[in-house]
Formats: structure tokens, C-alpha cells, sequence
């Protein structure tokens, strides 16, 4: 079977052992809606705050959907394949012929895969309430490119903790680390705008903001390519970076295997 | 009576014994609510510049009311991960066994939610402190606060304990913790209610929660409002979810846990 083959295998079962998880499926796709739901509802005034991006604090929230799906993308798949590790799957698929590169491509492949179906429907629900990017069509499909590039990204950094530890809880435990990243950032209020030094300062050298800002700049502002360059840059940097250590801890764990 | 007290004390020790002895039960319980607290107090010190927005403490004092009474309804939630735990892993079926005076159990676990939050609103007590929470109301108004957390904290854990009881399994984290999540945020969490519009003013308004903050907010600012409702309405949940624990533990009875 060629590379090629294997990784699509691969990233099929990837994909299809997390739609066949309601929990799975409920967390990445209800979850972040309802945090823009209840953000939006509570923090609609804010857009009335002088400097304010925009007149929609909808528009200027449905970013962080994005993202927010992107890490529970991360932490099911990294989650299923330390759960591979526990139950000796990975070992017996050792003994076959497959090539450890085609294992680490075709999870990351379901991980981008799931992140792209979850922007769709994030964009969709977007587009249903009345936001209308302001980027126009072109913008949607880079959002959802980009979209997909983070989930892959995050994807990278929970493969590493899953194939480095080989514990489900330990990549379990990665969640909050990423979800404090997301709260500290320019999640709910442009770092200009974000009174306290020091957290305008922490949000100012989080990537995340970064990815969110790339994002949201296609929802409100249009091309933007400042803000483009900064997210694509972010996530295909700590793309490579995750990919790099996640081989290595591949390469390691086969070893020991 | 005695046999109820010793099975309440003998459990909360357990509870608490596993609690302080366990890394990754503690550290979440105890960061969490500071994590809220300065993502929400440092990122969003700028929507008290929101017109209308007219709160005299400030915007840090206005998000402790909200992280306090988060804490407090979260830790009864996380004590009931704890009794699922329990009856998933056996232990439970040992304990009803063991147990003189099975009411003692539920009040057991209660006592552990109450000290366990004991711990977390002393660390963001002192956090608060540091940063300059400002505190208009008096000694009396301050007890009243951490009187109406402790209720919160009181009737979440009965809220907890019937679900916990009633499904016997880890996996009702989820259905503990969900409506607990959609209580607190359907609620005037991030603006005085008098600011929302739409729907979430909709839910706001008939929301306890809604009672809960405004009470506490008000004692913080040293002029009492809706004290009344909110501590009525507290102590009216607790009596109500009293009930459903207590019919859970009779449904655990019967199902020979």
C-alpha cells in the first residue's frame, strides 16, 4: 500500500472513530456556540466602547469559535491516539508494513479534517444570524483554509502529548493549558483596547491572539495583510514545531515499542 | 442522630482526604476561578466604560461577586464528579453497605463541598485583596456575600450529588455540569442586567442567578438590593435539590448502587 493510501486510511478512521463519539461530536460543535452565544448576549454593549472595531460584538466574537473547535479537535484526536498507545494498537500496527510517517500525516489529516467540518458549521451559523464577512466570498474560503491549518496545528501539539506520554488523561490535561491561552488573549476585547498593562502585554505575546485577530480580520475588517501574515505565520510555525516533535516522539515510542 | 453525624463526618474526611492528596483534583478547583477572575477583571476592564454601565466599586469588584458565586456553584459540581466516582468505582455499594444512617451521605459530601469551597474562596479572597478589590459594604454586608456563596455552593452540590446518584457513572460529568455552566452565564455576568437586550435579558430576568449576583453585588457596593430574593431563592433551591439527592440516594438503594 502506498504512502498515499495509508494516510488516507488513516485519517478516514481518525475521523470516522470521532463522529462515531456523540460526546466527541457534542463538545467541538455545541460548545463553542454556546460560549458565543452567552458572550455575545452578555458583552453586546462593549461594541459601544470608543475605538470599538465594529458595531457587532457578534462579528467581532464569532472568531473565537474557531479556534476554541480547533482545540477540541486537538484534544479528541490526541485523546484517541493515546488510547491507540494504551490498547496496543499502535504496536500491532508496528508489525505491519505501514510507515510511521503515514500514522502521524493521516491523524493530523482527520484532526484538519474535523477542524474544517466544525469552521463550516461555525461559518454557517455565523452567516445564518446576520454576520456577512467583509472579505466576501474569497475571505470564506480563506477562513476556512486557515481554519483548518490551526486545527492541523493544535492537532501537531496533541499528537506530541499523546505519542510523548501515551496517557489519554495527560493530553486531557494539555486542555486547560490551551484554554487559559484562548482566555488570555484578544478573545473578548481588541489588545488595543485592553486596559491592564500586564495583560494586554500577555495577550500581546500570545500566538493566540494572533490566530484569532487573522480570522476576525477577514469577519470585520476585509484583507487585512498584516493581520493575515501574523496568523498564517503563527500557525504553520507551530504546525512545523508540533509536527517536528511529534515525529521525534514517534520515532522514540517505535523505538521502544 | 449520632450514626448520621458519624457516617457525614467519616465521609467528608474521605472526601477531603482524597481532595488534598491529589494534585489534580485540587489545582483545578483552586486555579480556575483566579484564572476566571483575571481573564474577566483584567481583559474586560473596559466595558465599565460602557454607557450606562454605573457600578461604584469598579469592574474588578463587580467580576468577584461573579467568580465567588462561579466558585461556589462549580465546586458542588466538582464534588459530585467525586460521588459518580465513587459509585462507578464500587466504593459506594461499600459505603451504603457500611452506612448506619444513609442520609449521612449526602450531608457528608456536603460538608466536604462546603470546606473544599472554604479553601478556594479563601485564595481568592486573598488574591482579591492584593489586586484592590474595592469594598464599599461593611462587615455585615461581607458576611452576607460569602453566606449567599456558601448556600449556592450548598444547593449545587444537592443539585450534583441527585444526578451523580441517579446515573452512578463518570460519565454524568456533562449532565452536572452543563446546566450549572448555562445557570451561571445565562445571567448579567459580564454588564448590570439593566444593560442586556434581546433574548439573554429574557433568561436574565428570570434567571436565579440573576438574584444571586445582583444581591451580592449590591452588599459589595454597601447598598442592599434584592438581598432578600436572592437569599429566599437560595434557600429555596437548596430545599428543592435536598429532595432530589435524597430520591437519588433512594434510587441508588434500590438499584443496589
Amino acid at each position: 500500500m502506498a504512502l498515499a493510501e495509508q494516510t488516507a486510511q488513516l485519517a478516514r478512521r481518525s475521523v470516522v472513530r470521532t463522529a462515531r463519539q456523540p460526546a466527541n461530536v457534542i463538545g467541538p460543535f455545541i460548545f463553542p456556540l454556546l460560549l458565543l452565544a452567552v458572550n455575545t448576549g452578555g458583552l453586546d454593549r462593549a461594541s459601544e466602547i470608543p475605538g470599538f472595531p465594529t458595531d457587532s460584538f457578534l462579528a467581532f466574537a464569532l472568531a473565537v469559535p474557531f479556534i476554541q473547535g480547533a482545540l477540541f479537535a486537538t484534544m479528541n484526536a490526541g485523546t484517541d491516539l493515546a488510547r491507540d498507545i494504551q490498547t496496543g494498537f499502535l504496536n500491532r500496527l508496528s508489525l505491519t508494513p505501514m510507515r510511521s510517517l503515514a500514522l502521524l500525516t493521516g491523524q493530523l489529516g482527520g484532526v484538519a479534517a474535523t477542524g474544517l467540518t466544525q469552521a463550516v458549521v461555525y461559518l454557517t451559523v455565523g452567516l445564518a444570524v446576520g454576520v456577512r464577512p467583509a472579505s466576501g466570498i474569497a475571505g470564506m474560503v480563506v477562513l476556512l483554509f486557515l481554519s483548518a491549518l490551526i486545527a492541523l496545528a493544535f492537532g501537531a501539539l496533541g499528537a506530541f502529548a499523546a505519542l510523548r506520554t501515551g496517557s489519554g488523561e495527560a493530553v486531557q490535561g494539555l486542555f486547560p493549558v490551551l484554554f487559559v491561552g484562548l482566555f488570555l488573549s484578544s478573545m473578548n476585547m481588541p489588545r488595543n483596547l485592553i486596559e491592564i498593562d500586564w495583560f494586554r502585554t500577555v495577550a500581546t505575546l500570545n500566538p493566540v491572539s494572533y490566530l484569532l485577530e487573522a480570522i476576525r480580520s477577514l469577519i470585520i475588517v476585509g484583507w487585512d495583510p498584516e493581520a493575515l501574515a501574523l496568523g498564517f505565520g503563527f500557525a504553520i510555525g507551530i504546525g512545523i514545531a508540533g509536527t517536528a516533535a511529534a515525529s521525534w516522539a514517534l520515532r522514540e515510542r517505535l523505538t521502544r515499542t | 442522630m449520632r450514626g448520621f453525624v458519624a457516617v457525614a463526618l467519616a465521609v467528608a474526611w474521605r472526601v477531603l482526604h482524597n481532595v488534598l492528596t491529589t494534585p489534580s483534583l485540587l489545582i483545578p478547583s483552586l486555579l480556575f476561578p483566579l484564572f476566571f477572575f483575571t481573564a474577566f477583571a483584567g481583559g474586560l476592564s473596559r466595558v465599565s466604560d460602557v454607557p450606562g454601565f454605573d457600578y461604584a466599586p469598579g469592574y474588578t469588584a463587580f467580576q468577584f461577586v461573579f467568580v465567588l458565586l462561579q466558585a461556589a456553584a462549580f465546586g458542588g459540581v466538582f464534588t459530585g464528579f467525586g460521588i459518580a466516582r465513587d459509585f462507578e468505582g464500587g466504593f459506594a455499594r461499600r459505603l451504603l453497605l457500611a452506612a448506619p444512617r444513609r442520609g449521612g451521605i449526602v450531608a457528608g459530601y456536603a460538608l466536604a463541598a462546603v470546606a473544599r469551597w472554604a479553601m478556594t474562596a479563601t485564595v481568592l479572597t486573598v488574591v482579591a485583596v492584593i489586586v484592590g478589590v474595592r469594598v464599599h459594604g461593611g462587615p455585615v454586608d461581607v458576611f452576607g456575600l460569602y453566606a449567599l456563596a456558601l448556600i449556592v455552593n450548598i444547593a449545587s452540590l444537592l443539585w450534583a450529588a441527585g444526578v451523580a446518584m441517579r446515573l452512578r457513572t463518570m460519565q454524568a460529568g456533562p449532565a452536572m455540569q452543563l446546566p450549572v455552566f448555562l445557570v451561571l452565564f445565562f445571567a448579567p455576568v459580564y454588564v448590570p442586567i439593566g444593560l442586556l437586550a434581546g433574548w439573554i435579558h429574557a433568561i436574565a430576568s428570570v434567571n436565579p442567578t440573576t438574584a444571586f449576583l445582583e444581591g451580592g453585588r449590591s452588599l459589595v457596593a454597601g447598598d442592599p438590593r434584592h438581598v432578600t430574593l436572592a437569599f429566599a431563592l437560595a434557600l429555596a433551591l437548596v430545599l428543592g435539590f435536598a429532595a432530589w439527592a435524597v430520591r437519588g440516594l433512594r434510587s441508588a438503594e434500590r438499584a443496589g448502587a
